[in-house]
């Protein structure tokens, strides 16, 4: 084994789904004990080639060298035992275990079948302070912050022997302070040895942090660069490989007419006030964008807006009624529409047919129904009709929505939503999952019932989207209204400042 | 975080735990103060009684067993509504293995008996991802239908009949502790201490010699059993690779398997198990008992086991606790309407406490319901003689009602507790 | 082939399978106990072809489909109405000594024991939604523990207030008799059985039972409340409101389980009284798939099958083996049921994207 050899060597890497090239011909050489950074859009490829890295999935051409040497992984435990360790976006911990629970699950240190507790306790410590990463092994995950709960999971690898950590969009869910401690913890490893990989979109943070940048795009490698030798502007565009969008310059359709007004919106979850103090208005013809790293209470605000979750505090109007105490039927029946974010888990009844989905959110309503009773008929032309303007590719309106794919579902709601010409629509990651052209498609679609004076509020984690559609831009940090900006002056470097705590507004 | 921080958790965690269980003790003791005072009051002298006392630790291992092998597959991740199926089953083979083979090979097949029903559940639930609660109706429907034929088999022409077995006669050990509650080491007749004291009926001193020899004088080995398998559940499911491996089962099996552990292997760990502790249930109902098996005889003690689990918050001291309290329902319901009425005063006043505990933490309408509720039990209690007999009957299904509408809010199931697991599935 | 033909086929392997297992399975148990399972079965089947044989299975079978619909009513919901039992005899005593005590014209006289019986089986119900609602008690367990306190109620309130007062030879207690007002007559005399007329208004429930989950706003919001329940709550639902509403219809219609043989046959209600049947309708729900059409033969399969196994007493083999049957075929379909619902899915998305793409070609082929 060759000590100058990289940490982890992937040359040419391939791989294809049905229908998309994830990766292709992708190469990344990370020297050991670096922070190396891997940057790309969503969709770029990154999670396909960590995946491969990780054994989740095998590439179709290419090869690995892990310190030099060639490997082939079959499964994560191959991975593991190269000491590759892999912490996930989404945190893979049972909240009513301790953390010592967490750590040593399926590796338990035992007398005889009796877990040692003094020999979990002495060996996680250990590592606590080896690596710098401080964590009481007593207590209930439950009790812990998101920040801590990462080093949980950061504890876990290393507890397996991982040398080489890959951090999946790690600084999602955290907010500044403890993004600096993540920081702080992961320059502690280096010193130590580990070699890390860092996966995100977050220009600024991977400029702070990185040794070396490997830009992703469209499954290819673009480059390699040193983050002394570039700019944050510069590494956005090798990302999206052009300029940033603009919005197009339009005539504004926004009039003076509110149709929905938030006042002093608060939500309390147990101790802690996910939303607090929120007060927008959209106005007939306007679209709001609310931007912001996901976990910080847009889930909530759709909630209340949508009646779901009553607000502790604040008040809803609609159109100038006042509609805070109402039920979420009644929402839906004076015309407040809804693209939920998760369409599996909220917007769709997945072995039902797609005229009966159709239907949802609309069911006391015509033409779904006439009193008491369901109009099948009805329900059949509006699918029908909904299948042909969006464009859904389903043999007919009586295909069971489990049978689409899952841009056409989101098609499916997006159209059934916009085609009832709603007053006010909520739209939270509207076009999440569709392919660039349907995309396109839908923007026309809201532009257009923009323009016939719809209010829109969306919430979006895809920039490029808030930028091209917002008339205001708000930005959403734990709870709050940070920021009211103008998407067709604001910098990326600004948003993200703003969605990140970087900087506080003075004003909205 | 600092490191002096992360100790000062650690010991504050500790702490919770040394007060909660001095709560607990409080509250003990305030119940058996109010127990006495009622007793001392109405003259019903088995309110009280070792003999009840006694009674209630019999019923409460049916429940006990039953509340335990629910307590194994929740925390696995299943819900086992087929417990009163595999209980009647332990009865079956409880009764017909102690009539062919003895006692102790009753107890054996009963709780083969329950595991069997045990794993059809857990074939259905786990590996072919039936839904649980239908799983468990069906277990209950065909463990029901299948000790019907097979007591036509097997009992019918011999000694009983479709619907009873002959008599069973169990030779299994009782054991009483000497010289406090009068046992007999080597044939000698110890002196009865606790006994004597309670004889004396003094106000709370009798009493509480009473509970001490309830528990004392005449334990079935099977008693004993059970109550080993308390802490014996905890060590096993919190100090064990396999319990925490179980439990991770039942708190996140994503989590789990992505770290290897055999997830489906462990929810067919707990739902045989389940079985297994229902099985012995049935077993003790028939051999120490009853003496018999009679179809019928688990009367819903499977679900009044499950709300023990939940009343105890999926723990098995907690389990263990709220067993003894409907044990002890069941025994004052068998040995004298006279304490039965009593208990009405001792709700009542109960009641009227609890009312008063309400109002002054300013919750105004619960103070409210629970001080109306406890002036009506008043009423009932100063106007009637007895409580009928039929009413007597229902006490333990009530009581199994009011615990779970009072506690089902604030509980801590395992947080994947009933969801269906697919293997290889993602997390959203 | 066609998909709806080829799903349609693959559910039939529900049913199919579950008579199989079953057959197999008794087979098995006779050939154990030394009888053999041949000529139990030809034995059952001439005996059960009889003309009266036939009636007496829809005899059985009216009680039986009420209750699976009672019961099926909430499964669709994920709502697990067990007190079925409880409610339905709680409800057959109270509207027996209600009739008693009142005399009005015909119809309206039946009608009225039906309302009673409809209205005390919602109450007992909506008690333990109310309970799940305000407290978040599973209605499992909750509608089990009724079941019990039911049969204490009951016996108490017989024993002590509704029982008719005892001539010298009586041993049965019981109430009042019902007038011959609020008696059914029967709709025919088959082979020497009499054909009870409650058959009809059970075919009317059934057909409203359908009407209601698969053709009002109301049977939409139960349905998507079962699939999915954040969808449903999404789009509007009030998951409390459902909870309860469909709890108090499960119980309304519990209620009218005991009518046929209470209207047709005992005319008071005694310790005698039929019992079990709400445990059976769980059976007959879960074999029918929740679906009034499947109830219904369910139904009608599970009272053919109590009815034809009389006979295998006279040949000296246990009946109970049939018990045995049923239990098989409930376990067989539930299990069945997951398995073929998951291959027809698969093959809904295969057929789904295959359409798809000719349809797609066509059309680049119309723009070309």
């Amino acid at each position: 084994m060759d000590e100058q050899a990289p940490a982890v060597e992937l040359k040419a890497i391939t791989k294809t789904f049905p229908g998309v090239v994830a990766n292709d011909d992708v190469n990344l050489t990370v020297v050991p004990g670096e922070i190396h950074a891997v940057v790309g859009e969503n969709g770029a490829g990154k999670s396909t080639l960590m995946k491969i890295l990780y054994g989740m999935i095998r590439p179709d051409g290419g090869t690995i060298s892990v310190k030099g040497r060639e490997v082939h992984f079959r499964s994560p435990k191959d991975a593991i035992a190269s000491g590759i360790g892999m912490v996930h976006q989404h945190f893979m911990l049972a909240t009513n275990l301790t953390v010592l629970e967490n750590v040593v699950l399926g590796s338990e240190p035992t007398h005889g079948g009796v877990l040692d507790f003094d020999a979990a306790r002495e060996r996680i410590r250990d590592l606590s302070k080896t690596y710098g990463v401080p964590l009481d092994p007593d207590r209930l995950v439950e009790d812990l912050a998101v920040g801590e709960r990462q080093r949980v999971e950061i504890l876990k690898v290393l507890y397996r022997g991982a040398r080489i950590l890959i951090l999946d969009e790690p600084t999602a869910v955290l907010v500044p302070q403890e993004v600096e401690e993540l920081f702080r913890n992961l320059e502690d490893l280096k010193d130590r040895g580990v070699t890390i990989i860092f996966i995100s979109h977050k220009l600024d943070e991977v400029l702070e942090i990185a040794d070396s940048i490997t830009v992703i795009r469209a499954g290819n490698t673009v480059a390699t660069v040193k983050p002394q030798g570039v700019t944050a502007r510069q590494l956005a565009e090798l990302m999206v490989g052009s300029e940033l969008p603009t919005p197009e310059t339009r005539e504004s359709t926004v009039t003076d007419e509110v149709m929905l007004s938030v006042r002093q919106m608060g939500v309390r979850v147990g101790e802690r006030w996910t939303l607090q103090d929120v007060t927008f208005d959209i106005r007939r013809g306007e679209i709001v964008g609310i931007a912001g790293v996901e976990g910080n209470g847009q889930r909530e605000l759709v909630d209340a807006i949508m009646g779901m979750r009553p607000p502790q505090q604040g008040s809803i109007h609609l159109g100038g009624e006042d509609i805070t105490l109402w039920s979420s039927r009644r929402r839906r029946e004076a015309g407040i529409g809804y693209v939920p974010e998760d369409r599996h888990l909220r917007g769709l009844l997945l072995p039902s047919p797609l005229w009966e989905n159709a239907m949802l959110g609309k069911q006391t309503m015509p033409p779904f129904s006439s009193g008491p009773w369901i109009d099948r008929r009805g329900a059949h032309q509006r699918t029908v009709e909904v299948i042909r303007e969006y464009h859904v590719a389903t043999p007919g309106p009586d295909t069971p929505a489990l049978a689409l794919s899952g841009g056409n579902q989101q098609k499916l709601i997006v159209g059934r939503e916009m085609i009832a010409e709603p007053k006010v629509l909520i739209a939270a990651q509207p076009t999440r999952g569709i392919d660039v052209g349907a995309q396109a498609a839908v923007w026309e679609h809201i532009r257009g019932a923009r323009a016939a004076g719809l209010a829109l509020l969306l919430i979006s984690a895809d920039l490029e989207e808030l930028i091209g559609l917002s008339d205001t831009l708000y930005v959403i940090l734990r709870g709050a209204l940070v920021a009211k900006l103008d998407p067709a002056t604001v910098t990326p470097e600004e948003l993200g400042s703003y969605m990140t705590g970087a900087r506080e507004a003075a004003s909205r | 975080m600092s490191w002096a921080a992360v100790d000062t958790a650690q010991v504050e965690g500790e702490k919770g735990r040394r007060l909660e269980a001095r709560r607990i003790l409080y509250l003990l003791g305030l119940v058996m103060l109010m127990l006495s005072a009622v007793r001392w009051f109405t003259d019903a002298s088995d309110l009280t009684s070792s003999g009840t006392y006694s009674a209630a630790l019999r019923l409460g291992v049916p429940i006990l067993l039953a509340g335990l092998g629910g307590l194994y597959a929740e925390r696995t991740g299943v819900v086992n509504i087929g417990l009163e199926g595999m209980m009647i089953l332990g009865t079956w083979f409880g009764a017909w293995g102690g009539v062919e083979f003895g006692a102790w090979w009753g107890v054996v097949l009963g709780i083969l008996g329950g595991a069997m029903g045990g794993l059809v559940h857990a074939v259905a639930t786990v590996s072919f991802g039936v839904n649980q609660i239908v799983s468990g109706v069906a277990v209950n429907i065909l463990a029901a239908g299948v000790t019907r034929f097979l007591s036509v088999i097997a009992f019918t022409g011999h000694g009983g009949g479709a619907t009873q077995s002959p008599q069973v006669t169990s030779n299994l050990p009782n054991l009483t502790v000497p010289v406090l509650a009068g046992g007999k080491p080597f044939g000698w007749q110890s002196p009865d201490l606790l006994g004597w004291f309670e004889r004396q009926h003094w106000f709370l001193v009798s009493d509480i010699a009473a509970l001490f020899r309830g528990f004392m004088a005449e334990l079935s080995i099977l008693t004993v059993i059970t109550l080993l398998l308390v802490p014996a559940t905890y060590f096993f499911l919190w100090r064990t690779r396999l319990g925490l491996r179980m439990r991770s089962a039942g708190e996140n099996p994503v989590a789990a398997e992505s770290l290897g552990v055999p997830v489906y292997t462990m929810k067919y760990l707990g739902v045989v198990i389940s079985g297994a502790l229902a099985g012995l249930a049935g077993a003790f109902l028939v051999l120490e008992a009853a003496g018999i098996y009679r179809e019928g005889q688990t009367g819903g003690r499977g679900f009044i086991g499950l709300a023990a689990m939940i009343f105890g918050n999926w723990r098995p001291t907690g389990v263990a606790a709220a067993a003894g309290l409907f044990g002890y329902a069941d025994a004052l319901n068998l040995r004298s309407a006279q304490a039965v009425h009593a208990l009405l005063l001792f709700v009542a006043i109960a009641l009227l406490g609890l009312a008063v505990w309400y109002l002054i933490r300013g919750r105004i309408s619960a103070g409210v319901l629970a001080g109306a509720i406890g002036v009506l039990v008043f009423v009932w209690y100063a106007v009637t003689e007895d409580v009928p007999r039929q009413f007597i009957f229902i006490t333990p299904y009530v009581a199994t009602l009011l615990v779970l509408a009072v506690a089902s809010q604030r509980l801590r199931p395992p947080a994947a507790d009933g969801l269906p697991y697919r293997r290889g599935q993602q997390t959203s | 082939m066609n998909i709806r033909i080829k799903v349609a086929l693959l559910w039939l392997l529900v049913p199919v399978s579950a008579i199989v297992m079953a057959l197999g399975v008794s087979s098995l148990v006779l050939i154990i106990i030394g009888e053999n399972p041949l000529s139990a079965f030809r034995s059952m089947v001439s005996y059960g072809t009889q003309p009266n044989s036939l009636a007496s299975m829809v005899n059985r079978a009216v009680p039986l489909y009420v209750a699976g619909l009672a019961v099926a009513i909430g499964f669709k919901m994920n709502l697990f109405n067990i007190g079925v039992e409880g409610q339905y005899r709680l409800a057959a005593l109270l509207s027996a000594a209600a009739g008693a005590a009142v005399s009005l014209p015909a119809p309206l006289h039946i009608a009225f024991i039906m309302l009673v019986a409809m209205a005390v089986g919602a109450s007992w119900a909506g008690i333990a939604g109310v309970l799940r609602v305000k407290r978040g008690v599973h209605e499992v367990v909750s509608t089990i523990m009724l079941n019990f306190i039911a049969t204490g109620l009951g016996a108490y309130l017989l024993a002590n207030y509704l029982r008719k007062p005892r001539l010298p030879n009586e041993l049965i207690i019981q109430t009042r008799r019902i007038p011959p007002s609020g008696a059914l007559p029967n709709l025919a005399v088959v082979g020497g059985e009499d054909l009870r007329s409650f058959l009809v208004i059970a075919i009317a429930v059934g057909i409203a039972v359908y009407v209601l989950i698969w053709r009002t706003r109301f049977g939409y919001d139960l349905r998507a409340t079962g699939i999915n329940p954040e969808a449903a709550r999404a789009s509007g639902v009030d998951p409390n409101r459902m909870i309860v509403r469909t709890m108090l219809i499960s119980g309304a219609i519990a209620g009218l389980i005991g009518m046929s043989d209470l209207l047709g046959f005992f005319h008071a209600y005694t310790l005698d009284f039929p019992t079990g049947l709400g445990f059976d309708g769980i059976a007959v729900a879960l074999v029918g798939l929740n679906h009034p059409a499947g109830i219904a033969i369910a139904a009608l399969l599970f009272g053919w099958v109590d009815r034809a196994a009389q006979i295998l007493d006279l040949e000296g083999i246990p009946k109970e083996v049939i018990i045995i049957t049923k239990g098989v075929i409930i376990l067989s379909v539930v299990v069945a049921y997951e398995v073929v619902r998951r291959i027809v899915q698969a093959q809904q998305i295969k057929a789904a994207a295959e359409a798809t793409r000719r349809l797609e070609a066509k059309k680049e082929a119309v723009a070309a």
